[in-house]
């Protein structure tokens, strides 16, 4: 018995809808091959280009995105590290110019010290000076002024220059001893 | 029953018959209505596809995304998640299949069209044997012919005994029941609601012929045919789905080493 019939529309209201059909078994073969034959060729690899397309682009955004975020990243590092260096060098520079300044003023004082104390020697020197010359000056004079008032109160001329000389000399030490 | 005697020749309820559409060129059997379906749904798929993918622009048109929702919907959800990393390979025939079924089966509420070429049992047989062919083909290749087979028959972690009872039902399911309930199913649903739609469209159109009484009752049986299209577009989308997952399961279990 022959399941496939050819002709089963022919058999009207008694043809088993199980039964199939040689043309439509035939059809359905080649129609889905077809298709199938179509979409892999034509449809399929193009949908997956777009698919991975797409995903690269995503992606290579991505990429990029995180690319841009390390660049900003070094680059405030880096200005950072700049800007604590330039913070440092001020620092140093404010420092070296107090120390500078510190210098300076310690070297002026001690200029303006020694130039006292010079100063100082110098006046005390001149001091010195003048006062030995008044007393020598005053040696002189009061010695001949004495031994000018002593002989004429003795009323006998002390010339012997030796004596006179010791007496006078005698005279001024008691001076400067009662002083 | 009296509501028929009304009408002139009286109703003949839609049948089996109705199914078996004569050819449009004399005795030719390759120009039925089904088979100028089936290759008119090949060339609108190939035409709608080609021209959506044409471009593959990384944003794409409208017509474009349409394209590939459907495209990725077979893709991603059905044989990547299911079929794992190898499911690449296996895209193009599943969405061949799932397309070609869907196509097929919403002519059957196209206006003028309205045939669900599906419901002709020859189409679903063909691409059951397609299945069938495919998953056997890659468990062989994966498996090899010997472990495959002994795979189905003594199924690892099973008492003895119980090969008497699982080995018959596991070569009948692997060799008979897969391919038959899967073409059944989707031929069943299909010639189902032709059938249901062709009762109530036919059934309101006979009412209108009769007597003033059954005139008005007949926008109730038109009513009821619009809603049951709405079903039936339901029933379709469902049905190249089922086909199409059940298909990525076998794949799935062909390459899978251990049951």
């Amino acid at each position: 018995m022959s399941l496939i019939k050819f002709n089963n529309w022919a058999a009207g209201e008694g043809a088993n809808p199980l039964v199939p059909h040689t043309a439509e078994l035939i059809v359905g073969f080649i129609a889905f091959s077809l298709l199938f034959l179509v979409l892999r060729s034509k449809v399929v690899p193009m949908f997956e280009k777009a698919f991975a397309a797409r995903t690269e682009a995503i992606q290579g955004g991505m990429e990029k995105a995180e690319r841009a975020q390390l660049e900003a990243e070094r680059a405030l590092t880096q200005y950072t590290t700049q800007l604590n260096e330039a913070r440092g060098e001020a620092q140093k520079i404010r420092e070296d110019a107090r120390a500078q300044g510190a210098a300076i003023i310690e070297d002026l004082r001690a200029k303006a010290a020694e130039e006292a104390a010079r100063i100082t020697a110098a006046a005390t020197a001149a001091i010195e000076a003048e006062r030995q010359q008044a007393v020598t000056a005053l040696r002189n004079e009061v010695g001949a002024l004495a031994t000018e008032l002593a002989g004429k109160i003795v009323g006998e001329a002390l010339d012997d220059q030796v004596r006179q000389s010791r007496i006078v000399d005698r005279f001024i030490a008691d001076l400067e001893k009662s002083k | 029953m009296g509501v028929y005697l009304a009408s002139e020749d009286g109703f003949k309820p839609p049948s089996t018959a109705d199914f078996n559409l004569p050819p449009v060129f004399g005795d030719n059997p390759f120009t039925t209505k089904p088979v100028f379906l089936a290759f008119f749904s090949v060339i609108l798929i190939s035409v709608f596809f080609i021209l959506s993918a044409r471009k593959a622009a990384i944003v794409p048109s409208k017509f474009q995304f349409a394209g590939e929702s459907i495209y990725s919907f077979v893709r991603n959800d059905l044989a990547r998640d299911v079929i794992g990393h190898e499911f690449m390979r296996f895209v193009p025939y599943l969405f061949t299949l799932f397309t070609f079924i869907l196509t097929n089966n919403l002519f059957g509420i196209i206006p003028f069209l309205q045939f669900p070429t599906m419901s002709r049992v020859s189409f679903p047989y063909v691409l059951a044997l397609f299945t069938f062919v495919i998953f056997h083909y890659v468990a062989i290749k994966h498996k090899g012919l010997i472990a495959y087979l002994k795979e189905i028959m003594f199924m690892p972690g099973v008492p003895k005994p119980v090969y008497i009872l699982l080995t018959p039902i596991e070569i009948a399911t692997y060799f008979l029941v897969r391919p038959l309930t899967l073409s059944l199913r989707l031929f069943a649903n299909m010639f189902a609601g032709h059938l249901l739609l062709l009762v109530f469209i036919l059934g309101g159109e006979h009412l209108l012929q009769g007597v003033i009484g059954l005139k008005l009752v007949s926008p109730f049986a038109f009513a009821f045919g619009i809603a049951l299209t709405f079903f039936e577009f339901m029933v379709q989308c469902l049905q190249a789905y089922i086909f199409t997952l059940l298909t990525a399961l076998y794949i799935a279990g062909a390459l899978a080493d251990e049951h």
